[in-house]
């Protein structure tokens, strides 16, 4: 991908996705954490684009920065005399370490492998994506649909109170 | 100078470790959470990544597997978010080295 405004749009999107990222480690509020969030799905969502993946961006936007963080931010609300702080437990020197382990076996990976990578960007049309959905992938398309009904139902199930649970045994 | 596949995955796999740090260190549920969400949205940019540079077929199918992770990561909040502030209710807490209920 050449061109300097590829260029120095990737660059912007990944100091802006990586810098976030690191924000939701390092802030101490759980609702500023959340707040770094949003910003690391929206420069994710960039990249999608950059990546001529349009559809994939919108419901990234939609989904991710509109739908699951708003979730979290209810979640946060829902719990509120749990502490607020996004402190660590005792195993995150640990996990600090296994994560820099993994990270540099999969930069060794990357930067080792001759990528056999096309010349041409493929031409993929949101209609393309609905043919594959809706053709090859119908199976697992329907069943993500199940898969969506039964964490609704699963859900609603799992934060009903007791008193609402009680006034439907009566009813 | 141009961008090339390596960027882009080299970008994915420093999210997907970020998110694996932040899910294994953190105190509270709902911060071990928000580093599930940041994996699954590395392996989508990783996942888009190849669908745009791979030599294949039909590189739509990177696409559509980005799109069953968003879904699946979608039931996963709920439900996952459910369960914190079910725990919630029973334990006035939702952090993770307190939930030791099971312990012996």
């Amino acid at each position: 991908m050449d061109g300097f405004g590829v260029t120095v749009a990737f660059w912007i999107l990944a100091a802006v996705t990586l810098v976030a990222g690191g924000g939701v480690m390092v802030s101490r509020n759980l609702l500023h954490a959340v707040l770094f969030l949003i910003l690391s799905f929206i420069g994710v969502a960039g990249f999608f684009v950059l990546l001529s993946a349009e559809f994939i961006a919108m419901a990234q936007v939609i989904i991710y920065v509109g739908a699951i963080t708003v979730l979290i931010l209810f979640a946060v609300l829902l719990t509120p005399r749990a502490s607020r702080d996004n402190s660590e437990t005792v195993w995150a020197l640990p996990g600090m370490l296994l994560a820099v382990c993994l990270a540099a076996i999969f930069l060794f990976v990357v930067h080792d492998t001759q990528w056999k990578t096309v010349t041409d960007a493929p031409l993929l049309t949101t209609q393309d994506l609905g043919h594959a959905l809706l053709g090859t992938w119908v199976l697992p398309f329907e069943i993500a649909s199940v898969l969506l009904t039964a964490a609704l139902v699963g859900a609603i199930m799992l934060t009903r109170s007791a008193e609402e649970e009680a006034e439907d045994a009566l009813a | 100078m141009s961008v090339g596949i390596e960027h882009f995955l080299t970008v994915g796999a420093l999210l997907f470790c970020l998110g694996l740090a932040i899910a294994l260190s953190k105190r509270n549920a709902i911060g071990v959470l928000m580093g599930v969400e940041l994996m699954l949205n590395a392996v989508n940019l990783t996942l888009i990544t190849f669908s745009r540079f791979a030599v294949s077929e039909r590189p739509i199918t990177g696409q559509a597997f980005a799109v069953f992770i968003i879904t699946v990561a979608a039931a996963e909040a709920a439900v996952a978010l459910a369960l914190a502030v079910s725990v919630y209710r029973n334990r006035e807490t939702v952090d993770v080295d307190q939930l030791n209920l099971l312990r012996s």
